[in-house]
Protein backbone atom coordinates (compact mmCIF):
# COMPACT_ATOMS: atom_id res chain seq x y z
CA UNK A 1 0.00 0.00 0.00
CA UNK A 2 2.77 2.30 0.94
CA UNK A 3 5.28 3.86 -1.79
CA UNK A 4 8.41 4.46 -0.69
CA UNK A 5 11.40 5.69 -3.16
CA UNK A 6 14.84 7.10 -3.07
CA UNK A 7 15.62 8.37 -5.82
CA UNK A 8 18.24 11.13 -7.40
CA UNK A 9 15.84 12.86 -9.71
CA UNK A 10 13.19 15.02 -8.63
CA UNK A 11 9.05 14.12 -7.87
CA UNK A 12 5.91 15.48 -9.33
CA UNK A 13 4.05 16.28 -5.83
CA UNK A 14 0.93 16.51 -7.45
CA UNK A 15 0.79 13.42 -9.71
CA UNK A 16 1.51 12.09 -5.95
CA UNK A 17 -1.32 13.47 -4.36
CA UNK A 18 -3.12 12.67 -7.16
CA UNK A 19 -2.30 9.11 -6.71
CA UNK A 20 -3.41 9.05 -3.65
CA UNK A 21 -7.00 10.02 -4.06
CA UNK A 22 -8.75 6.49 -4.31
CA UNK A 23 -12.07 5.41 -2.97
CA UNK A 24 -12.92 6.11 0.31
CA UNK A 25 -10.23 8.81 0.96
CA UNK A 26 -11.77 12.27 2.50
CA UNK A 27 -8.77 14.05 2.92
CA UNK A 28 -4.52 14.01 1.87
CA UNK A 29 -1.83 15.66 4.15
CA UNK A 30 1.23 16.25 2.49
CA UNK A 31 4.91 17.83 3.04
CA UNK A 32 7.24 18.64 0.79
CA UNK A 33 11.23 19.60 2.21
CA UNK A 34 13.44 22.02 -0.09
CA UNK A 35 16.94 23.02 0.05
CA UNK A 36 16.62 26.26 1.67
CA UNK A 37 18.62 28.97 -0.10
CA UNK A 38 20.36 30.88 3.05
CA UNK A 39 22.96 32.80 1.01
CA UNK A 40 26.08 31.21 0.51
CA UNK A 41 25.12 27.90 -0.05
CA UNK A 42 25.91 26.39 -3.64
CA UNK A 43 24.93 23.03 -3.30
CA UNK A 44 23.71 20.35 -0.72
CA UNK A 45 24.85 16.39 -1.04
CA UNK A 46 22.38 13.73 0.05
CA UNK A 47 24.49 10.66 1.08
CA UNK A 48 22.02 7.47 2.45
CA UNK A 49 22.83 3.97 3.17
CA UNK A 50 21.54 2.00 0.18
CA UNK A 51 19.89 -0.92 1.32
CA UNK A 52 18.53 0.15 4.29
CA UNK A 53 17.17 3.02 3.68
CA UNK A 54 14.07 1.70 2.32
CA UNK A 55 14.24 -0.72 5.30
CA UNK A 56 14.43 2.00 7.56
CA UNK A 57 11.45 3.96 5.90
CA UNK A 58 9.61 0.75 5.87
CA UNK A 59 9.17 0.67 9.50
CA UNK A 60 8.78 4.28 10.27
CA UNK A 61 5.43 3.80 7.66
CA UNK A 62 3.95 0.96 9.10
CA UNK A 63 4.32 2.99 12.80
CA UNK A 64 2.06 5.26 11.40
CA UNK A 65 -0.21 3.10 9.44
CA UNK A 66 -0.32 1.35 13.04
CA UNK A 67 -1.21 4.47 14.59
CA UNK A 68 -3.97 5.56 11.91
CA UNK A 69 -6.42 4.90 9.58
CA UNK A 70 -4.23 5.31 6.19
CA UNK A 71 -5.92 4.57 2.58
CA UNK A 72 -2.26 5.21 1.25
CA UNK A 73 1.21 6.62 2.10
CA UNK A 74 3.84 7.69 0.21
CA UNK A 75 7.73 8.96 1.44
CA UNK A 76 9.94 9.92 -1.52
CA UNK A 77 13.55 10.91 -0.66
CA UNK A 78 16.19 12.37 -2.72
CA UNK A 79 19.54 11.66 -2.52
CA UNK A 80 22.91 12.87 -4.27
CA UNK A 81 23.91 16.62 -5.35
CA UNK A 82 20.61 19.11 -4.78
CA UNK A 83 21.09 23.03 -5.80
CA UNK A 84 19.10 25.55 -3.62
CA UNK A 85 15.46 25.59 -3.76
CA UNK A 86 14.99 22.10 -5.36
CA UNK A 87 12.82 19.50 -3.58
CA UNK A 88 14.75 16.74 -1.24
CA UNK A 89 11.54 15.02 0.36
CA UNK A 90 8.13 14.30 -0.03
CA UNK A 91 5.63 13.05 2.44
CA UNK A 92 1.50 12.44 1.98
CA UNK A 93 -0.86 10.31 3.42
CA UNK A 94 -4.36 9.88 2.78
CA UNK A 95 -7.42 8.74 5.32
CA UNK A 96 -11.12 9.01 5.34
CA UNK A 97 -10.42 12.00 7.75
CA UNK A 98 -8.35 15.30 7.54
CA UNK A 99 -7.06 14.76 11.41
CA UNK A 100 -5.68 11.28 10.42
CA UNK A 101 -4.16 12.57 6.81
CA UNK A 102 -2.45 15.75 8.77
CA UNK A 103 -0.94 13.37 11.88
CA UNK A 104 -0.04 10.91 10.03
CA UNK A 105 1.93 13.15 7.93
CA UNK A 106 3.88 15.04 10.58
CA UNK A 107 4.81 12.03 12.20
CA UNK A 108 6.46 10.83 9.25
CA UNK A 109 8.48 13.84 8.84
CA UNK A 110 9.66 14.26 11.85
CA UNK A 111 10.56 10.22 12.31
CA UNK A 112 12.46 10.11 8.75
CA UNK A 113 14.44 13.43 9.97
CA UNK A 114 15.74 11.03 12.55
CA UNK A 115 15.46 7.48 11.87
CA UNK A 116 16.56 7.35 7.78
CA UNK A 117 19.69 6.75 7.34
CA UNK A 118 20.90 10.06 5.14
CA UNK A 119 23.76 12.01 5.59
CA UNK A 120 23.78 15.85 4.12
CA UNK A 121 26.73 17.78 3.61
CA UNK A 122 26.44 21.78 2.54
CA UNK A 123 29.33 23.16 -0.10
CA UNK A 124 29.52 26.48 0.40
CA UNK A 125 29.71 29.07 -2.86
CA UNK A 126 33.11 30.19 -0.35
CA UNK A 127 34.43 26.62 -1.52
CA UNK A 128 34.10 25.43 1.91
CA UNK A 129 32.34 22.10 2.57
CA UNK A 130 31.14 20.70 5.73
CA UNK A 131 28.73 17.87 7.50
CA UNK A 132 25.39 18.68 8.77
CA UNK A 133 24.97 17.97 12.42
CA UNK A 134 22.32 16.52 13.92
CA UNK A 135 19.61 18.98 15.14
CA UNK A 136 18.38 18.28 19.45
CA UNK A 137 14.96 19.88 18.24
CA UNK A 138 14.52 17.39 15.83
CA UNK A 139 15.13 14.83 18.67
CA UNK A 140 12.47 16.80 20.83
CA UNK A 141 10.07 16.77 18.34
CA UNK A 142 10.40 12.97 17.50
CA UNK A 143 10.04 12.31 21.36
CA UNK A 144 6.79 14.27 21.63
CA UNK A 145 5.14 11.83 19.69
CA UNK A 146 5.85 9.33 22.26
CA UNK A 147 3.21 11.41 24.04
CA UNK A 148 0.74 11.65 21.56
CA UNK B 1 32.37 -9.27 8.34
CA UNK B 2 31.65 -6.08 6.41
CA UNK B 3 32.05 -3.12 7.88
CA UNK B 4 30.67 0.00 6.15
CA UNK B 5 31.45 3.67 6.68
CA UNK B 6 29.01 6.62 5.90
CA UNK B 7 29.78 10.26 6.21
CA UNK B 8 32.34 11.91 8.09
CA UNK B 9 33.29 8.82 9.27
CA UNK B 10 34.22 7.16 5.75
CA UNK B 11 36.41 10.39 5.26
CA UNK B 12 38.16 10.09 8.16
CA UNK B 13 38.32 6.13 7.52
CA UNK B 14 39.44 7.09 3.71
CA UNK B 15 37.41 3.85 2.51
CA UNK B 16 33.22 3.10 2.41
CA UNK B 17 33.74 -0.30 3.03
CA UNK B 18 35.93 -3.24 3.77
CA UNK B 19 35.91 -6.68 4.85
CA UNK B 20 38.00 -7.64 8.23
CA UNK B 21 38.24 -10.56 10.15
CA UNK B 22 37.45 -10.06 13.61
CA UNK B 23 38.82 -11.84 16.27
CA UNK B 24 36.64 -13.66 19.14
CA UNK B 25 36.44 -11.18 21.41
CA UNK B 26 35.21 -8.37 19.46
CA UNK B 27 31.58 -9.50 20.30
CA UNK B 28 29.38 -6.39 20.52
CA UNK B 29 29.40 -3.36 18.34
CA UNK B 30 30.93 -1.26 20.98
CA UNK B 31 33.71 -3.53 21.57
CA UNK B 32 34.23 -3.60 17.56
CA UNK B 33 34.58 0.58 17.78
CA UNK B 34 37.57 -0.25 19.76
CA UNK B 35 39.03 -2.83 18.04
CA UNK B 36 38.77 -0.65 14.84
CA UNK B 37 40.33 2.84 16.50
CA UNK B 38 43.61 0.49 17.32
CA UNK B 39 43.91 -0.34 13.16
CA UNK B 40 45.48 3.52 12.09
CA UNK B 41 44.97 7.24 13.03
CA UNK B 42 42.00 7.88 10.57
CA UNK B 43 39.66 5.06 12.57
CA UNK B 44 41.43 6.57 15.52
CA UNK B 45 40.09 9.73 14.25
CA UNK B 46 36.75 8.56 13.50
CA UNK B 47 35.90 7.06 16.67
CA UNK B 48 37.64 10.02 18.72
CA UNK B 49 33.78 11.01 19.70
CA UNK B 50 31.76 8.04 20.27
CA UNK B 51 28.77 9.86 20.96
CA UNK B 52 28.72 10.78 17.59
CA UNK B 53 28.89 7.89 15.87
CA UNK B 54 25.72 5.30 15.46
CA UNK B 55 25.78 2.08 14.30
CA UNK B 56 23.33 -0.62 12.35
CA UNK B 57 23.67 -4.03 12.66
CA UNK B 58 22.50 -5.72 9.76
CA UNK B 59 20.70 -2.79 8.58
CA UNK B 60 18.99 -2.36 11.57
CA UNK B 61 19.68 0.41 14.22
CA UNK B 62 22.44 -0.83 16.97
CA UNK B 63 23.01 -0.10 20.57
CA UNK B 64 27.15 -0.63 21.26
CA UNK B 65 26.13 -3.35 23.69
CA UNK B 66 24.43 -5.26 20.55
CA UNK B 67 25.96 -8.67 19.84
CA UNK B 68 27.41 -9.07 16.28
CA UNK B 69 27.81 -12.85 16.26
CA UNK B 70 26.89 -14.25 12.97
CA UNK B 71 26.29 -10.35 11.44
CA UNK B 72 27.19 -9.90 7.91
CA UNK B 73 26.81 -6.63 7.83
CA UNK B 74 27.76 -3.67 10.18
CA UNK B 75 27.35 0.48 9.72
CA UNK B 76 29.23 3.15 11.29
CA UNK B 77 27.89 6.80 10.87
CA UNK B 78 27.18 10.60 12.50
CA UNK B 79 23.61 10.76 13.40
CA UNK B 80 21.44 10.83 10.91
CA UNK B 81 20.20 14.68 8.81
CA UNK B 82 18.15 13.43 6.75
CA UNK B 83 14.34 14.60 5.75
Amino acid sequence: MARIVVQEADFDAGAEIARLNVAGVGGIGSFIGTVRDDGGLKALHLEHYAGMTERAIAKIVAEAESRWPLLGCTVIHRAGRLMPGENIVFVAAASAHRDAALSATAFLIDWLKTSAPFWKREEFVSGASEWVAAREADEAAVKAWDRA
Amino acid sequence: MRILYFAWLREKIGKSEEELALPPEVETAGALVEWLKALGPGYEAAFARPKLVRCAVDQDFAAPDAVIAGATEIAFFPPVTGG
